[in-house]
């Protein structure tokens, strides 16, 4: 187990330099010139240049990561060029309403999804099971900005349920995490679907079902635990897929998380902000990862690991 | 033909006219028609037949526990003068692993993956009865005590991976008779178990019948089983009666031609010394040579990632194989029989010498390797799996052909005719899915693949396991012909003794990885040595009533593992010849 562990994070660290040092290229190469936005359009060539030199963009690439690189393993994730505030005070102050928002989104899809997966495989191949998977079918594919934005117009503007943006109370919290966990919902409940059913054809469930237990007993004893193993490697994997989630719909319900951090400094070309809340995000990817990978032999005696 | 004193006993549980139907798209077809039989306190009911017989669907529906889409469309199930058949959910519910239990064929998968053996026997106890966790806990324990299963305290808290085959279908068994039920259904109890753990339990459910007077309906394909067990036996042939007798009148006197054919079929340890063909000689150059061959596997993890132990599935195994030869490679499961195989086929790295026609296949480059592919080809146990499903069994024939760019596709199509033919299928079937033919049929269509390249050696790993016995015999007659006409050899791979020994020349008894006895056919089953030899020629079931053995009374653990840490391997044990070349290995 510790050797296990040990190996893991060490994996870890390697994918997050990965990730470190492709977004430090990406955003190199980038045509956009961020001395250009600080300095504004009335600057002079020479006004721009210090900057330049300042922030040490005039550097070769490599020194550049070099140097972003040993403040990073020291937890220092810079400054940021427009805010000029530390990159980890800001990320740090939207992080929670982040994570509130990602934890809620898991919820609602978990919760969306396993119900009505397992409807579905009770009634496979009647009405109920095909009309369910039409739903999911829309839901995976509807775009989340197009989900959150009838979310607003039918809940909050017309019927005026819930608050029409921002953060605060668990009202705030409901559209958010319903518009972010809705795609995933649909991916559960079909991801569930099939697992049930090829559960349900098992020899054990035979055996449960000749012991003389009842339907109930069966279905949550017996079938349930097994079924949910293979969707629980799914939900570390979702945490990535939140990462990108949270961008959009936190620009469309005004929610003050990294997302929008994000999203305003992509636009403004902040390269510290940029790469900051991409390790952070990578981190959280990682992190989901590995818990995935942790909690299954916890659940599933029959893995041990390696 | 019912016997006086049995008449006497007013029969427990009384089916009468039961016809079971499926409905598929539309169309009601029957699976069983007009069956009729008693089942009285204490007995032991054996219903034989084939695959599609309707044998274990009858079963299903004493249960209730019929696929939706197959019920029972007329006759009665009379449970103690109740009619199972019209009995709601609610009502069946209660008696289902109460009254009348059952058993299955899969042990290794008809236990909870994720659920502790204690509280699956638990459960099924406080599903009927008002007690509590410990007093059911209790009630558990001893249950697995009457199984005979070793340190039953300790087992509650496994999970059903961590048992061995036989040890899970005692657990199956325990969980049965728990509730001590009137009626226990076997269905196949020990088809899936190897021949020695077979043995053991049929002798325990023998025992345990006898001290709670259970019936049993015994369900098998396997006249040997039937004969060892059964009081009165009942043959099912496409979901008809066709025979019901006490067991001794079945096997000395059958009257239908059906039950006659299903047993002149059966293989019959002892049959094979009759066949008195002569071993092949020894040649210069023999098609195979296996010296001290190993493979192993590493498994576990220690801080750094390093495996902790090995797995020697194979250790220090030397045979050759002669042309024109029929190898027997015998043992249980995990002896390492098929990892043998494997390694001559070039599927697993192996450690010390294989030599095919005289060449090492270690120094092989790539070419001369796979030229020695075309030499070497193997039929499989499960000919479905063995064949992919949506490619053309003529296709699927012809590949390793095109593979091996060998001929014209004139030529090619002109070879696989032939031999569709050759193995008893017509040509217009070359153009039909796999799925469109029986388990039989299937297992012609892998041995006219594994024909087309003209290979040296054959390698049949349980090639005949998974068939009917009737089909059985077909496929091996065939095997037969094919070798007398084209003159390879073949190296069978078999756990049962008696269809080893009707068909090999010379074979090996395999335990644990290391070959423990080698001789002739005659040598092996005329003066078998090695205690495990003995053992496995003692279990095998033998299909004559009046020659029932019972001696097999010990608790069981787990067989011993293969498994030893990284540079502790296990002692080779020594061959000595005892004569005429039979080898045996000193205990």
């Amino acid at each position: 187990m510790a050797g296990y562990l040990f190996r893991r994070v060490l994996q870890a660290a390697l994918i997050l330099l990965g990730v470190s040092f492709i977004t430090f290229v990406l955003l190199y190469v980038l045509p956009a010139d961020p001395v250009r936005q600080i300095a504004g359009r009335s600057a002079t060539q020479q006004t721009v240049e210090n900057i330049r030199q300042q922030l040490g963009l005039d550097q070769p690439l490599l020194v550049q990561y070099g140097r972003y690189l040993a403040g990073l393993v020291q937890g220092d994730l810079g400054r940021s060029y427009l805010q000029r505030t530390e990159v980890s005070t800001l990320i740090a102050s939207r992080l929670p309403a982040s994570l509130l928002l990602m934890a809620g989104g898991i919820l609602c899809e978990l919760v969306i999804g396993l119900t009505l997966g397992v409807i579905a495989a009770l009634y496979r191949g009647r009405p109920l099971d095909q009309g369910l998977m039409v739903t999911s079918f829309v839901a995976v594919s509807a775009p989340q900005f197009v989900v959150g934005l009838l979310l607003l117009y039918v809940f909050a503007v017309q019927l005026g349920w819930f608050p029409i943006g921002g953060y605060g109370t668990a009202a705030h919290l409901v559209l958010p995490a319903v518009t972010l966990g809705i795609m995933g919902s649909g991916w559960y409940s079909r991801m569930m679907r099939s697992s049930m059913i090829e559960v349900l054809r098992q020899d054990y469930i035979r055996t449960a079902r000749a012991k003389g237990l009842t339907r109930g007993r069966i279905l949550f004893r017996h079938a349930l635990p097994n079924a949910i193993l293979p969707i629980i490697a799914m939900i570390g994997i979702d945490i990535g897929i939140f990462m990108g989630g949270i961008v959009v719909v936190e620009s469309v319900f005004g929610w003050p998380g990294i997302g929008q951090l994000a999203w305003q400094a992509i636009q403004r070309v902040d390269i510290p902000v940029i790469m900051g809340v991409t390790m952070v995000s990578a981190g959280f990817i990682v992190l989901g990862n590995l818990l995935a990978d942790i909690v299954t032999p916890f659940i599933d005696p029959r893995i041990k690991m390696r | 033909m019912i016997v006086p004193q049995q008449a006497i006993v007013a029969p427990l549980l009384s089916v009468q006219g039961l016809t079971i139907s499926v409905r598929d798209r539309g169309v009601v077809r029957p699976l069983v028609s007009n069956l009729s039989f008693d089942l009285r306190p204490g007995e032991t009911l054996a219903i034989a037949g084939e695959s599609g017989s309707g044998k274990s669907i009858t079963s299903l529906a004493l249960m209730g526990l019929l696929p939706a889409n197959v019920s029972v469309t007329s006759g009665q199930l009379l449970l103690n003068g109740v009619d199972l058949a019209r009995l709601p959910e609610t009502r069946m519910r209660p008696l289902r692993g109460a009254r009348i239990a059952m058993i299955f064929q899969e042990p290794m998968t008809s236990l909870n993956p994720v659920q502790m053996i204690g509280a699956q026997l638990t459960e099924a106890i406080r599903a009927h009865e008002p007690v509590s966790q410990a007093e059911a806990k209790v009630a558990a324990i001893e249950a697995l005590r009457q199984v005979r299963i070793s340190e039953p305290a300790r087992r509650m808290r496994q999970y059903p991976h961590e048992l061995s085959g036989g040890m899970r279908q005692r657990v199956m068994i325990a969980m049965a008779l728990a509730l001590r039920p009137a009626v226990l259904i076997a269905d196949e109890p020990t088809t899936a178990l190897d021949v020695t753990v077979q043995r053991e339990v049929l002798d325990l459910l023998r025992d345990l019948q006898a001290k709670t007077n259970t019936a049993v309906i015994l369900i098998t394909h396997d006249m040997g089983v039937v004969a060892e067990t059964a009081d009165r036996v009942i043959v099912m042939q496409s979901g008809r009666l066709v025979e019901e007798g006490t067991a001794a009148q079945i096997f000395a006197e059958p009257r239908a031609a059906y039950t006659r054919e299903l047993l002149a079929a059966v293989p019959r340890l002892g049959a094979g010394a009759e066949r008195a063909a002569p071993v092949p000689p020894e040649a210069p150059i023999p098609i195979a040579r296996l010296t001290k061959a190993s493979v192993h596997y590493d498994v576990g993890a220690n801080f750094f990632g390093r495996p902790t132990h090995r797995v020697h599935a194979a250790l220090g195994v030397s045979f050759d194989i002669r042309p024109g030869e029929t190898f027997g490679l015998v043992g249980e499961s995990g002896c390492g029989k098929s990892t043998i195989a494997k390694a001559l086929a070039g599927l697993v790295p192996h450690h010390g010498l294989i030599e095919i026609g005289g060449k090492p296949t270690s120094s092989l480059k790539a070419h001369e390797r796979k030229a020695l592919r075309r030499d070497i080809q193997m039929v499989f146990q499960d000919p479905m799996a063995a064949l992919d499903p949506r490619m053309k069994v003529g296709d699927a024939v012809e590949e390793p052909l095109v593979i091996h760019r060998i001929g014209t596709p004139a030529e090619r199509r002109a070879r696989v005719e032939d031999l569709f033919r050759r193995v008893g299928l017509s040509t217009e079937q070359m153009s039909r899915y796999p799925h469109e033919f029986s388990g039989g049929q299937r297992q012609r269509i892998c041995i006219a693949r594994a024909l087309v390249l003209r290979p040296k050696l054959i390698i049949c790993d349980e090639s005949v396991s998974a068939l009917d016995v009737s089909v059985q015999a077909t496929v091996l007659a065939l095997l037969q012909e094919l070798k007398d006409e084209m003159g390879m050899s073949y190296l069978f791979i078999s756990h049962d003794m008696a269809v080893v020994e009707n068909v090999v020349d010379r074979l090996a008894v395999m335990y644990l990885g290391q070959i423990v006895e080698m001789g002739t056919r005659d040598q092996i089953f005329g003066n078998p040595q090695h205690p495990y030899t003995q053992r496995l020629l003692d279990a095998v079931p033998i299909p004559d009533p009046a020659r029932r053995a019972r001696d097999y009374l010990r608790p069981s653990g787990e067989p011993p593992s293969p498994l030893h840490p990284i540079g502790e391997a296990p002692t080779l044990a020594d061959l000595i010849d005892i004569g005429g070349g039979h080898l045996v290995a000193k205990s």
